[in-house]
């Protein structure tokens, strides 16, 4: 299972995080800081993941913005990478080329993808086609006028 | 794909300091987010942004306020509220309209409030309440859209109380005819499985329709539940086996539509959980395992494209291959498998290599041996990850040979490594190693200082407390303790010399321990040199007061007087006016026995620490409290387990992280233990008379099995013969290496040159000795025991084992008849292992005295005509004894009743569970008597004839001899017993005569070996009880000791334990009848408590002490 999924920038400055369980506000940022120092700090080129405490750390760094997902134990790093992966990709549909702004500016639109996605720290839904389309159509029902 | 998406992405930062660039146009730049981003983007410093954001807060707290903010306003509001708490600022304002606009908004506006909601709030907060009947019009809503919402806002955060008001709603989507509201569904019931699983286990039954659904998508996600049910059960599931080894076959054979494909691979996902319920439900099952031999094979085959994906699954494969029953095929695949993964010149895929590598080695050692100039190179890997994880595998193959090179390497590690959490497990394992094959003493303490020094306050508490264990209590021979305790003492003194300000607290506390206790031992150190050096210790800035204390203690336990006189008076007047309670105490202590060196050598004796420390960790003293407590009203006692488990009945997911905290039983008990200094004081004060070491196993047994017992696993080992063969082959590997690594390099980029090659060589010799000389059985931790250099004493004490031996061997019983023995239990230590067997080893014990007493009572008992006769009866008379009695002690011999024509004499012998009386008649007259009989029967003791006179005539001049087995009924004090013989002349009248015979209580009181707990445990289950005061025995050195000891001579009571002034003793009557004695030394008496389960047991138990005192 999944417990965490945070997405900042190379300067450590957060974009997105997704928290599949119950936790404090204190113990939320404590992560994020511990998080942000540990995956930033790691040379380019190295493994991609981590062991933090009782979790397994996978992070990924695409173009300026790190992806980075905290999983349990048992759960399978390469696996957990694919996930990041997918995401991205589905990012990349939606928005069509995707880069760090539009999930910037349109981050509720990010967490919408990703509860399509994923949901209570599991997979949901793997097929890019059905994700969008189940964005899309949420999205169409009502897009109003622009401002 | 993702080559794509890399390209645009680094294309980014130049874009984010403009906006007119052409992709930007669609980043709502007109918008007041936008501004806002904009906004923080161009600041330079925090401060500024701090207070753009408090402005905009202020903006923001105004408008949602304000009545006359629109919904859709609102949601533009949200969305920024939500942007400023993902800065880090409070938005605690917002939380009620993000409740709002969920209840209100249209389906677009509802999103971003849920969407708010889920953010903002957790599963505690109050406000979710608010949200509940939102949550449930929106499952009931004929929008599709909302239904989903609702479901995902379910799945995220829900309070677990309002779990049931949902629930129905919940459980009828599962028969929704959309699949995407079935699939919500089934993750919703997972995420309530998880966080409250009592309240859907009546819909178990739906899981299964889930899993049976005829879209994939809602199977899929029915197999997490049964992922989380299976792990707790897999016993439960095992008919499901087959189906899932369908699915898996069907998946993998590619039935699945398109959709469901990833990079062209089907399903993974899928795959991937199927693989991980399979292995959990193969688990040692040797005949499920078996259905799944060919999906497995096919896994393994399918699976060679070039994707990460497909290592993933092969990853899992090669996991559960090794976790079902083994089959050898399969396991040889795995194995390449986990060699493509380690040669290869991906990281991450050599990552999981060692990974995988860690995972099987204890079952395939051939495995690391194969791939040992790999491992090697990883162990220089500039990723420190990839280190950290060659470490780990290395930890597994550690044995007594390899250690000192493995442990160097984690030392080396621990040095670089900056990560916490690392150094707290490295070091533990370091302690671990070095506990258990550390090669002499000298390598020992070394590499402990290093682990205390590196690890500093970081380190598990565990570590340092069984480190001093260790060292107090010794291993098998005397002189090694000696060394070792010597080398600690000079490393600690030389340590102390060189700048002790750099070194830990938990350091400086272990080096104060361990001089206190055992710097006598080096005979050149004066005790003042290292009193000086310690209150060097006290003078320090960074000391903390804990260290304080501990260098106080030590202190206390070496000023004996001599010139440091002066400076102990210092130091204790010093921290005697301490705002530090503890310091103020230790200071108190330092004070009184420095000036009072006798005292001191009774509170603490120098040999002391040889001794294992004597713990009373039932607190039995505390028993009285207790149960007067109880009896006013108090809730009884629960231990923590008990407690935990009551609460996690009431918080159902635990978001605790495991693993640091240890059984609280076990710290407490332990030996330094830090929260109190206190309790080693106390208890080195006590070790002398410490009868039994009950709480040993706790800390010890964590450390001592350590890791090996991870891989226990059975089903092996009938594989690991059929892998025996295999190694033989690469059982000369250190030796003809260059040719393994010619294997390995050509895989590798990078070519060392020759000079390192053989650095190389002669690492992977010295680490990976033993793995091949030796069988690889030791890996599995078969001969584990003796291989262990420190292994604990074996302690054979008498309260180790729980009662004493009813079937110890007569000839033991009859050796302790013997009077040397009587010299030896007049020993004063009661914690010399006892030898009697619960049998009276002397003849002046209770039953002489008693039966003396008994026969000037008896006015039938004086037969002065025959008083020659008397002085011989009583060595001829015993000769008649049975055979089987005969080597047990029995009373005086006594005559009971005599006239002209017999005598009947009497005695009682006491066997280990019973006591027998033996009743002698013997024929004085010159005719044989005819029909001879005897009655025998008391009021207090069931008397069954054992053997009866052998026949009803008596010839003359001969001896008959009865038995009968006596058992207490109802205790007394003395047991009366009457009878009558009647017999026949030849030529005459029947006659009866009658006699009795009075036998005191004792006669059936046996020691009872309890240990502490147990008599803890039993103490407080009795309910009479009987107090009184009795008097001491005259004893200069030790009153307690000298009055338990008649007691225990007299009466056979067993001494549990003595802990300073007060002692627990134990007994019972006919083995199955305990009497628990609880004495403590008061006001210049012995204050004895007395409690049984038997009604009038105390109190008769309680006149024989009283006379066992009076009497000289």
């Amino acid at each position: 299972m999944m417990r965490f999924m945070l997405l900042f920038s190379r300067q450590g400055r957060l974009r997105l995080q997704k928290w599949f369980t119950a936790i404090s506000e204190r113990e939320k940022k404590k992560i994020i800081r511990e998080m942000t120092t540990m995956v930033l700090a790691r040379p380019p080129r190295t493994c991609n993941f981590l062991r933090w405490k009782d979790l397994k750390i996978v992070y990924k760094r695409y173009a300026s913005l790190y992806f980075c997902l905290g999983v349990e134990d048992e759960e399978n790093e390469l696996l957990a990478l694919e996930i990041i992966h997918r995401y991205v990709e589905l990012l990349d549909k939606y928005f069509g080329n995707v880069c760090e702004l539009d999930i910037i500016f349109n981050f509720e639109k990010a967490y919408f993808i990703l509860d399509e996605f994923l949901m209570g720290g599991e997979i949901q839904e793997t097929s890019k086609q059905i994700v969008n389309r189940a964005i899309e159509s949420s999205d169409m029902l009502q897009e109003p006028a622009p401002l | 794909m993702s080559d794509v998406v890399e390209k645009t992405l680094t294309a980014l930062p130049s874009l984010l300091s403009l906006d007119s660039q052409p992709g930007s146009a669609k980043l709502s730049s007109s918008s007041k987010l936008g501004n806002l981003i904009r906004g923080i983007t161009e600041l330079t410093s925090k401060h500024e942004e701090e207070k753009l954001i408090q402005r905009e807060l202020l903006l923001i707290k105004e408008q949602v306020s304000s009545p006359n903010t629109t919904m859709r306003q609102m949601k533009e509001l949200m969305v920024r509220a939500i942007y400023c708490e993902m800065l880090g600022y409070g938005v605690s304002f917002s939380y009620i309209h993000a409740i709002k606009l969920a209840q209100q908004g249209n389906v677009l506006e509802k999103r971003v409030g849920y969407l708010a909601v889920s953010l903002f709030l957790n599963e505690g907060h109050e406000l979710l309440l608010l949200l509940v009947n939102t949550v449930l019009k929106d499952l009931q809503s004929t929008n599709l859209i909302e239904v989903c919402m609702a479901l995902t806002v379910v799945s995220q955060m829900f309070p677990k109380d309002m779990i049931p008001a949902i629930l129905p709603l919940v459980e009828e989507k599962l028969n929704h005819p959309k699949e995407i509201i079935r699939r919500k569904a089934v993750l919703a019931l997972y995420k309530f499985y998880l966080i409250a699983p009592n309240q859907v286990q009546h819909i178990h039954n739906k899981f299964r329709k889930a899993l049976c659904d005829k879209d994939p998508g809602v199977m899929s996600a029915s197999l997490h539940i049964y992922l989380q049910l299976i792990q707790e059960n897999p016993e439960g599931y095992k008919d499901l086996a087959p189906s899932f080894v369908t699915i898996l076959k069907q998946v993998v054979a590619g039935k699945l539509p398109m959709d469901f494909n990833y990079h062209s691979v089907p399903a993974p996902w899928l795959q991937i959980h199927l693989l991980r319920i399979l292995s959990l439900l193969g688990k040692s099952d040797q005949s499920t395992s078996e259905i799944m031999y060919e999906i497995l094979d096919e896994s393994l085959r399918r699976a060679e494209m070039n994707h990460n994906i497909t290592y993933a699954i092969l990853y899992e494969c090669v996991k559960c291959v090794y976790t079902i029953h083994p089959k050898s095929d399969l396991l040889e695949k795995a194995a390449k498998c986990i060699g493509n993964f380690v040669l290869s010149p991906k990281i991450n895929l050599k990552y999981l290599g060692l990974k995988a590598l860690t995972y099987v080695v204890q079952q395939d050692p051939k495995l690391a041996l194969q791939h040992q100039m790999t491992i090697i190179e990883c162990l220089d890997h500039p990723d420190l990850i990839i280190k950290r994880e060659t470490l780990e595998l290395l930890f597994r193959i550690t044995n007594e040979q390899n250690v000192t090179v493995i442990v160097e390497k984690m030392l080396d590690f621990l040095q670089i490594n900056k990560d916490d959490h690392t150094t707290i497990d490295l070091v533990g394992k370091v302690a671990e190693l070095a506990e258990k094959y550390a090669p002499d003493n000298e390598w020992f303490i070394e590499t402990m200082n290093t682990v205390f020094s590196v690890g500093g306050d970081l380190l598990q508490p565990d570590i340092p407390n069984s480190f001093l264990k260790l060292l107090s209590e010794g291993f098998d021979s005397v002189e090694e303790d000696k060394k070792l305790r010597l080398f600690a003492v000079n490393s600690y003194v030389s340590l102390l010399e060189g700048g002790p300000s750099k070194l830990p607290q938990r350091f400086l506390q272990v080096i104060c321990w361990v001089l206190g206790e055992f710097s006598h031992l080096r005979e050149d150190l004066e005790p003042d040199v290292v009193l000086r050096m310690l209150a060097k210790l006290l003078d320090m800035k960074s000391s903390s007061s804990e260290t304080k204390c501990w260098v106080l203690m030590a202190m206390t336990k070496l000023c004996s007087g001599g010139a440091a006189l002066a400076l102990v008076q210092d130091v204790s007047e010093t921290y005697s006016s301490s705002l530090d309670t503890m310091l103020r105490q230790r200071a108190q202590e330092l004070q009184i026995l420095s000036q009072d060196s006798k005292l001191q050598a009774k509170v603490l004796p120098r040999s002391a620490s040889m001794e294992p420390v004597e713990v009373d960790s039932s607190l039995s003293f505390l028993d009285g409290f207790v149960s007067e407590a109880l009896a006013a009203g108090a809730a009884p006692y629960k231990p923590p387990h008990q407690r935990q488990e009551e609460l996690s009945r009431s918080k159902a997911l635990n978001m605790e992280p495991y693993g640091l905290s240890l059984p609280i039983g076990m710290s407490s008990c332990s030996v330094t233990d830090r929260q109190s200094p206190t309790l080693l004081s106390i208890s080195s004060g006590l070790s002398g008379d410490s009868a039994d070491f009950s709480h040993k196993g706790s800390s010890a047994a964590l450390k001592l099995d350590g890791v090996k017992r991870l891989w226990g696993r059975d089903g092996y080992l009938a594989k690991k013969e059929a892998a025996e063969e295999a190694p033989q082959v690469e059982a000369a590997s250190p030796v003809r290496s260059p040719s393994q690594r010619g294997d390995t390099d050509g895989s590798v980029s990078q070519t060392p040159t020759p000079e390192c090659d053989q650095e190389k060589q002669q690492l992977a010799s010295s680490l990976f000795v033993g793995l091949a000389t030796q069988s690889s059985v030791c890996l599995m931790g078969k001969s584990e025991p003796t291989s262990q250099r420190f292994r604990r004493k074996p302690k054979a004490s008498g309260g180790s084992e729980p009662m004493s031996n009813p079937l110890a061997s007569p000839s033991d019983g009859a050796d302790n008849v013997l009077p040397q023995n009587l010299l030896d239990s007049s020993d004063l230590d009661v914690s010399s292992p006892e030898q009697t067997h619960g049998l009276p080893q002397d003849p002046d014990t209770p039953n002489g005295s008693c039966t003396a007493e008994e026969e000037s009572a008896d006015p039938m008992a004086e037969p002065s005509a025959h008083e020659d006769l008397d002085r011989s009866r009583d060595s001829c008379l015993s000769s008649h004894l049975p055979a089987e009695l005969s080597a047990l002690s029995h009373s005086e011999i006594t005559s009971l009743c005599s006239n002209q024509s017999l005598d009947v004499s009497a005695c009682h012998v006491q066997r280990e569970d019973s006591v027998v009386l033996v009743v002698f008649v013997s024929n004085r007259s010159d005719f044989c008597l005819q029909q001879m009989r005897l009655q025998v029967q008391s009021e207090e003791l069931e008397v069954s004839c054992a053997s009866d006179c052998p026949s009803e005539e008596l010839k003359s001049h001969s001896v008959a001899v009865c038995q009968y087995l006596l058992t207490v009924q109802r205790p007394s004090v003395h047991f009366d017993l009457s009878a009558t013989v009647s017999w026949q002349l030849p030529a005459g009248s029947p006659q009866t005569a009658p006699f009795s015979y009075k036998l005191p209580l004792t006669g059936f009181i046996r020691a009872l070996r309890l240990s502490t707990e147990e008599y803890g445990a039993m103490w407080l289950a009795y309910s009479h009880d009987t107090k009184l005061n009795l008097t001491l025995m005259d004893d200069d050195q030790d009153p307690l000791a000298a009055t338990l000891h008649v007691l225990k001579r007299k009466l056979q009571l067993h001494v549990v334990e003595i802990i300073g002034v007060e002692a627990i003793v134990a007994c019972c009557l006919q083995q199955d009848q305990p009497c628990l004695m609880h004495c403590r030394v008061h006001a210049g008496m012995l204050a004895v408590w007395l409690r049984s389960p038997v009604p009038d047991l105390p109190d008769c138990l309680l006149y024989h002490c009283q006379r066992a005192l009076q009497e000289p």
